[in-house]
């Protein structure tokens, strides 16, 4: 049998040895990992660990210093508009006063015919988006107005709409409270069942084995990658979290329960 | 009924008059709509700073005699673009940079002002607008520049829209974000000096910003804001052009004091609405 090198080819993501450097920073270190298409998975790591430094360079805004990525088999400049991006919630102006069914109307926006690019959208495909994120009857309610879960989901719908293959969402969970997580993981479970790839990066650890097929650790490099219920070894906590590790070794990741 | 209608139209016999209000309604319907994107996207400062900074291009204009138009907007496209850039690449917080390339340009403007003095130049007229020396140039400048501003405008709307609410995301969208941003602030020093005939450097961005403001206390949604913002610019540049007429008041700050009145009563009623 010949070997042959892997494939990366829809809705796949590849990194070989990837580096980004901040000056003389070296805020991603040789990080190399393959997620094939249609699984959800959780990035975490401490803040500063290079989470949402990977997705800007998954999405071709960070330039990287060294190594290759694949992203549907493309260079992730090219590949743009083949991912969404779910932003974390800083990083969106609230200010801005859009319907729930203005902000996933956008998601056509570099896609179909040049009257929809510029003016139009298709309003069928946008009440199909929000009806399978369960907001249709909040449509025209203010995305300002709105929980944390219903943004969510509402960023998730703009994705849908923008037909991506691939979906990012970064600290998606922040400021939204814990039985509103779980109806955006329903979301994003369907979305996977569909092949959709997912990425989410949390600093979570709770749960991790009851929401995400996969684990990506991530400190600067990858620390660990497979299974959430098996990945957490003792060693990946120490190396994600320095000598805090050994007090999260306590918790029983997947569980929410203190050992005293 | 009569005696109204004589009222509206007796001003109107003066050719001045006339070309004023032509001008007055074009910078009513465009300073709210660009005023949407402004206030929303918190540049108001942004657009006081840039009606500043072309001070030196309209004192070279006046004193070569050209169109003021002609001599500001070029000003005002590399005034935008530098301070878009300053704001972007350096590491100085967004409103220092608009500060220092407001105060900087503003005095260049100031002293080159003094220098080609004992001409004809009158200061208060730059700083306050001269709608009533409106020539037939200014008139046609002013179609041609709103007929292109809203054709681009209507064209690049929901992309503007995107990475107003979204920047990260209209990139990874593939949107041009950057060059968008650009684009905006280009076309905001466009309606700026299209404006400053009208209202002048100093109360350009009441004009710009208070309509829309005022539009976005009584409708929510993005596009109902820029609508109702257009009926209260086109409203308070023709009743302050009126105000001025009939009472012998400087013509621009009359439309300015009409949009703050405007706001206030807005201001008032939502308060009332939500009580």
């Amino acid at each position: 049998m010949s070997y042959s090198a892997p494939q990366c080819l829809n809705g796949c993501i590849q990194c070989d040895d990837v580096c980004v450097e901040f000056g003389n920073v070296l805020v991603l270190d040789e990080v190399s990992f393959s997620i094939p298409r249609g699984v959800l998975t959780g990035v975490v790591g401490p803040n500063g660990g290079g989470k949402s430094t990977l997705f800007n360079a998954l999405v071709g805004l960070q330039p990287i210093a060294h190594g290759n990525i694949l992203v549907n088999g493309l260079l992730p400049g090219a590949s743009r508009g083949t991912i969404s991006y779910v932003p974390q919630r800083e990083m969106v102006n609230w200010r801005f006063p859009l319907s729930v069914k203005d902000v996933v109307s956008l998601g056509a926006i570099n896609r179909g015919s040049i009257f929809r690019k510029y003016w139009f959208s298709d309003n069928g495909e946008v009440e199909e988006a929000l009806r399978k994120v369960d907001m249709w009857d909040s449509k025209d309610d203010l995305v300002s107005n709105l929980s944390g879960g219903q943004r969510q989901r509402t960023f998730i719908a703009r994705a849908l709409t923008q037909e991506a293959e691939i979906l990012l969402l970064d600290e998606a969970f922040s400021g939204v409270d814990i039985s509103s997580q779980e109806g955006v993981i329903d979301v994003l479970r369907n979305l996977r069942d569909e092949g959709t790839t997912i990425l989410m990066a949390t600093h979570d650890l709770n749960n991790l084995s009851d929401r995400f097929d996969e684990v990506l650790c991530l400190n600067r490099h990858v620390c660990a990658h497979g299974n959430p219920e098996s990945v957490f070894t003792e060693e990946v906590l120490t190396e994600l979290y320095g000598s805090h590790g050994e007090m999260f070794a306590e918790h029983r990741i997947g569980h929410h329960d203190h050992v005293d | 009924m009569i005696m109204w209608i004589d009222l509206l139209f007796e001003p109107l016999q003066y050719s001045f008059i006339s070309r004023a209000l032509i001008v007055c309604i074009l910078v009513g319907i465009t300073c709210p709509f660009l005023g949407a994107f402004v206030i929303n996207r918190e540049m108001a400062f942004m657009g006081d700073a840039l009606a500043h900074a072309v001070l030196p291009g309209l004192v070279v204009a006046y004193a070569f005699g050209i169109s003021p138009f002609i001599g500001a907007l070029p000003t005002g496209i590399i005034v935008a673009l530098v301070i878009g850039y300053i704001v972007k690449k350096s590491g100085v917080s967004n409103d220092t940079s608009i500060g220092i390339v407001f105060s900087g340009l503003f005095s260049l403007g100031l002293i080159m002002l003094s220098l080609t003095g004992g001409t004809k130049l009158n200061v208060e007229d730059i700083l306050l607008g001269q709608l009533l020396g409106t020539s037939i140039t200014d008139v046609y400048i002013t179609i041609g520049t709103t007929v292109v501003l809203s054709v681009v405008l209507i064209i690049f709307y929901r992309q503007l829209v995107f990475v107003g609410f979204d920047f990260q995301g209209a990139k990874v969208a593939g949107l041009p974000a950057d060059k968008l941003d650009y684009l905006l602030l280009i076309l905001i020093t466009v309606v700026i000096v299209m404006s400053l005939q009208v209202v002048g450097i100093i109360l350009v961005v009441g004009m710009l910003i208070t309509p829309a403001a005022a539009s976005s206390l009584i409708v929510r949604r993005f596009p109902p804001v820029i609508l109702l913002g257009i009926v209260f610019g086109v409203l308070s540049a023709v009743s302050g052009l009126y105000l001025s007429y009939y009472f012998n008041l400087p013509s621009g700050p009359s439309i300015a004091m009409v949009s703050s009145i405007i706001f206030a009563i807005c201001f008032a009623a939502s308060r009332c609405l939500k009580a």
